[in-house]
């Protein structure tokens, strides 16, 4: 099927947009010369392509790697990278907003620049887009290939015309946005994650539409910025997945950065009247209409698994759920594997970093690693930021596994108060009557950086007690964590054994 | 420690003095007051607040029909003149439009949120709501089991709240679903999202589950399926199954006592809804007290997040951290939402579990607030961090029916378990009890006959 194209914003062609498209996607590339079979080729050059490449070449694999558009994917082009960069010139101009809540003098004429920050991401994309780089991948022994795969058979496959053998291939082709089927929108244009970095001005009103993610941190930066945002989400509340509390305390950190909150709320048409944009919002049975100037959907993403010939080389998938693989991340092709986007669920870029290894060793190394023993934290990068790694306790409930969660109030912890920065918990959920930590949801500013602890609790084996042995530096916000294994350790003095202690004590 | 569990105490402290003369009786009875002045004596039907063309809360008419027999036990009313206005409500509720159309009452035993006041038709185009109902027929069912005299008129009630009953369709109320939705529109159907997590609908799944005609599919798996989004927490010390709005805590008590009855979750955390409430209160006292947020008036005497109305035009005096203010909104401790607006009503609607907490709390802001209780009702809420020297603290305008509602029962449930000891001797109670996995406690004994229960 072919993708509805809206109308694109395109990025200003200047010295930085040509440094990243030079490291990237050189317009004077040359595909090399194919050698006579390849031990690993690798479709797809994004975060699970590049990691795959590099860690194979490294290990002496013959690795070739095609793109059909520009190195690094959408992290480093359209996704995280870009995205971190705006929220972070946006949160300062929160902060200069609400600086008498921090002891300081608001500057008096705080006008919102949004062009510069725009080139300012534009620049720290250039800049990280080196990592990522065609040169350094040719330098590790890469033979890259710039154009669009397709199997030739069980072992083979052609691009730009060459033909590659391999012994074994990896799918890592990636996701793209989902475009939500209202009608009129594709006729009004709207932006998503893969247009909307290359904005140059600020649009002065926005609808977002969809309350994942991309729609709640673009909802926020945007509305930061100046513009009149309105978000419209149709169920009860953002993030779905994630826990209740989070989701309502993201809405009311919403409200008070002056977001129009729609939830419950689905988009039904558009259309384009005297050059503004009109949507239709239903719900339940309430109708109104909303003018706005751009709209940004985050409806979800959909796998690329579109003209590969997948049928070709054996490799089941479903245009929903992506390629079909098992925990060792095999296709039903056993020559062919799958990583990242184009064939998980969940669609992170440390996800498809990880499970690129794990390919590796697999194919190259007849690995029995499986996808299922990872622990996979994630995180959305609102204010406050929500993070979550493990099982929810809902999740816990349903596969009968009694749980117990040990809740600090960001409020309870020194560094936050004197941060500003008390909205939010840390909730470490552990199996009743042990200390094992079964997952953790974490709300606070800096809630991406808190969960990698619990992780690393979760890989090592290291429950609450250890967790409550070991000293946090003071004051951090990361004492959050401390201090819930503390109150673990409280629940484990019974009555028997405090009266055991009050005897000791007073003897 | 006072002596809360020992009837003749509670009935002293129910006479003595709370503040500024003013009884717990007192108290009661002038919340009790406000089905008096908010009814429309020819269908019995009440309004939802005291407000101008307040529409009527079907919830509240179940408060209403609750509240009846408690005010006949306290003198208040005459026996005669409680049938005669349980009996309008219910005989319009029996004859109501049941097409389910926009401009009818209710659809497949189910009843639309909010009513004219004189017709009795949908108004607001409010969603049939499956809780409300529920506590409309919780109501019912109160009334039900102490109007037992063999006259021609407790007969006919007691005819009318069966009918009433029996002809919920429950099932339906699933739209296919594990758990039961939240509402119904004729306009689009069920709204996508059901009654899931810890909240005050333990009532409708217990009365759900007891019907004899339509009890919802799956039974017991139902009811766990809406368990199992619930959340065991530690927090401020104290373990409990967490909900941040304090009515959570306390509606589905005002009708049933879960004082040593368990369900499969409680059996596992050995605790009971009842002490769990206890704790929600403990932690809702912990968290006034911590005030993170530095609104004015709270501490551990000070407290109330619930769902309640609120201020909701841009304040001032609250301007200097933006803080938004949410209006009617379902506030919650401790992550909020928090605006400085609590409660008075909800210490009241915390006695039978936390007496001495609840009664210090409600002694203490009624001595510093007394602007909260309005011609002796309290108020939806108040906001002492909007005060102004003129008037004290803010006080939301008006009385609403939700909370003189609860203020009765739990006062009554305090000082006399009248509702508990009616609702135990019901039998689809006890059913749904028991369908929903709770055992043990007076799950296990005989039921009282219904001149016990009274």
């Amino acid at each position: 099927m072919k993708r509805p194209d809206a109308p694109c914003p395109t990025a200003p062609a200047d010295a930085i947009e040509h440094e990243r498209l030079e490291n990237v996607r050189p317009a004077a590339w040359r595909n090399p010369q194919p050698a006579n079979c390849y031990g690993l080729v690798i479709v797809g050059g994004g975060t699970a392509g590049l990691v795959a490449a590099h860690a194979a070449a490294a290990l002496g694999a013959r690795v070739a790697l095609i793109e059909r558009n520009l190195l690094g994917g959408d992290c480093l082009n359209v996704g995280c990278v870009p995205s971190k960069a705006i929220l972070r010139t946006a949160r300062l101009y929160a902060e200069m907003r609400d600086a008498g809540q921090y002891g300081a003098r608001t500057p008096a004429d705080v006008r919102v620049d949004f062009a510069a920050a725009m080139a300012r991401m534009r620049g720290i994309r250039a800049r990280i887009s080196r990592a990522d780089s065609v040169r350094r991948l040719s330098a590790a022994g890469v033979d890259v290939f710039f154009g669009q795969a397709r199997f030739t058979g069980m072992d083979a496959l052609s691009a730009d015309g060459a033909t590659l053998r391999f012994k074994k291939a990896m799918i890592a082709t990636g996701s793209r946005p989902d475009t939500p089927s209202i009608p009129g929108l594709v006729e009004a244009g709207f932006l998503t994650n893969e247009n909307v970095f290359d904005l140059t001005g600020l649009p002065r009103r926005l609808l977002v539409i969809g309350g994942g993610p991309l729609g709640c941190e673009l909802a926020q930066a945007f509305c930061r910025f100046g513009a009149q945002v309105t978000i419209a989400q149709h169920w009860p509340l953002f993030l779905p997945r994630e826990e209740r509390d989070a989701a309502q305390l993201l809405a009311d950190a919403f409200a008070r950065d002056g977001i129009e909150v729609r939830l419950n709320t689905r988009a039904v048409a558009v259309r384009v009247e005297g050059g503004q944009k009109f949507v239709d919002l239903v719900s339940d049975d309430y109708h109104s209409t909303v003018a706005v100037d751009a709209i940004l959907t985050g409806t979800g993403r959909v796998p690329n698994v579109d003209d590969l010939n997948l049928e070709g080389a054996g490799v089941d998938y479903d245009k929903a759920d992506g390629i079909r693989v098992d925990d060792f991340l095999r296709t039903s092709n056993r020559r062919i594997y799958a990583a990242g986007d184009a064939c998980l669920a969940h669609k992170f870029t440390h996800t498809a970093d990880a499970s690129a290894r794990i390919v590796v060793r697999n194919a190259l190394f007849h690995g029995r690693q499986r996808m299922s023993a990872l622990t996979i934290p994630w995180c959305t990068y609102t204010d406050p930021a929500i993070a979550h790694v493990g099982l929810y306790v809902s999740e816990a409930n349903r596969r009968n596994i009694p749980v117990k969660t040990f809740t600090i109030p960001m409020h309870e912890v020194d560094r936050a108060i004197a941060d500003g920065e008390e909205t939010g918990f840390v909730k470490i959920h552990v199996k009743e009557r042990t200390d094992r930590i079964l997952g953790a949801t974490i709300v606070a500013r800096h809630a991406g950086d808190m969960i990698n602890e619990i992780t690393l609790a979760m890989v090592a084996g290291i429950g609450l007690r250890t967790l409550a042995r070991v000293i946090h530096a003071y004051p951090t916000q990361g004492e959050a964590i401390r201090k819930a294994a503390d109150a673990y350790k409280r629940t484990r003095l019974t009555p028997t054994i405090r009266s055991l202690l009050r005897r000791w004590l007073q003897w | 420690m006072e002596d809360h569990a020992n009837p003749c105490r509670r009935q002293r402290m129910s006479r003595e003095p709370l503040i500024g003369g003013q009884t717990l009786d007192e108290l009661q009875h002038a919340a009790f007051g406000y089905f008096l002045q908010a009814v429309n004596p020819a269908n019995g039907l009440i309004v939802d607040t005291s407000r101008d063309n307040s529409p009527v809360s079907i919830a509240v008419v179940g408060f209403a029909l609750s509240s009846y027999p408690v005010a006949i036990e306290r003198g208040w009313m005459d026996r005669a003149d409680a049938v005669r206005r349980s009996l309008a409500a219910l005989r319009f509720f029996r004859d109501s439009d049941q097409s389910g159309s926009p401009t009818a009452t209710g659809y497949r035993g189910f009843y639309y949120h909010f009513l004219d006041r004189e017709s009795g038709a949908r108004v607001w185009r409010s969603e049939l709501s499956m809780v409300d109902t529920a506590l409309l027929i919780a109501g019912a069912l109160t009334a039900g089991r102490y109007f037992t005299a063999d006259s021609v008129d407790e007969t006919e009630l007691r005819e009318l709240v069966e009918t009433l009953y029996l002809r919920i369709d429950w099932r339906w109320a699933q739209g296919g679903a594990r758990t039961v939705r939240m509402g119904w529109k004729p306009e689009c159907g069920f709204l996508h999202y059901g009654w899931e997590g810890f909240n005050e609908a333990i009532v409708m799944y217990v009365l759900a589950l007891g019907s004899p005609t339509h009890p919802i599919e799956g039974g017991c798996e139902c009811f766990d399926a809406w368990t199992a989004t619930y959340q065991w927490e530690n927090l401020y010390g104290y373990d409990f199954l967490y909900a941040g709005p304090l009515f959570v805590h306390q509606f589905s008590h005002a009708w049933i006592d879960f004082r040593g009855i368990r369900d499969r979750f409680m059996r596992e955390k050995r605790c009971d809804y009842f002490e769990n409430s206890r704790r929600a209160i403990e932690v809702q006292r912990e968290y006034a007290r911590r005030n993170p947020l530095g609104f004015a008036g709270y501490d551990e005497n000070c407290w109330g997040l619930t769902a309640c109305d609120g201020p909701s035009h841009p304040q001032p005096t609250l301007d200097p951290a933006r803080r938004p203010l949410f209006g009617y909104a379902a506030r919650g401790a401790p992550h909020g939402p928090d605006d400085g607006t609590l409660a008075g009503w909800a210490a009241l609607a915390s006695l039978p579990f936390a007496p001495e907490i609840a009664l210090s709390a409600a002694r203490t802001m009624l001595e510093r607030y007394p602007e909260m209780l309005p011609a002796q009702q309290y108020a939806s809420s108040f906001n002492p961090s909007l005060a102004s020297a003129e008037h004290g603290a803010w006080v939301s305008a008006g009385h609403f029916g939700l909370d003189q509602g609860i203020v009765v029962m739990m006062i009554e449930n305090y000082r006399s378990e009248l509702i508990w000891r009616l609702m135990r001797s019901c039998p689809y109670v006890r059913t749904g009890l028991r369908r929903a996995g709770f055992r043990g406690g007076w799950l296990a004994q005989r039921p009282a006959s219904t001149d016990q229960a009274r």
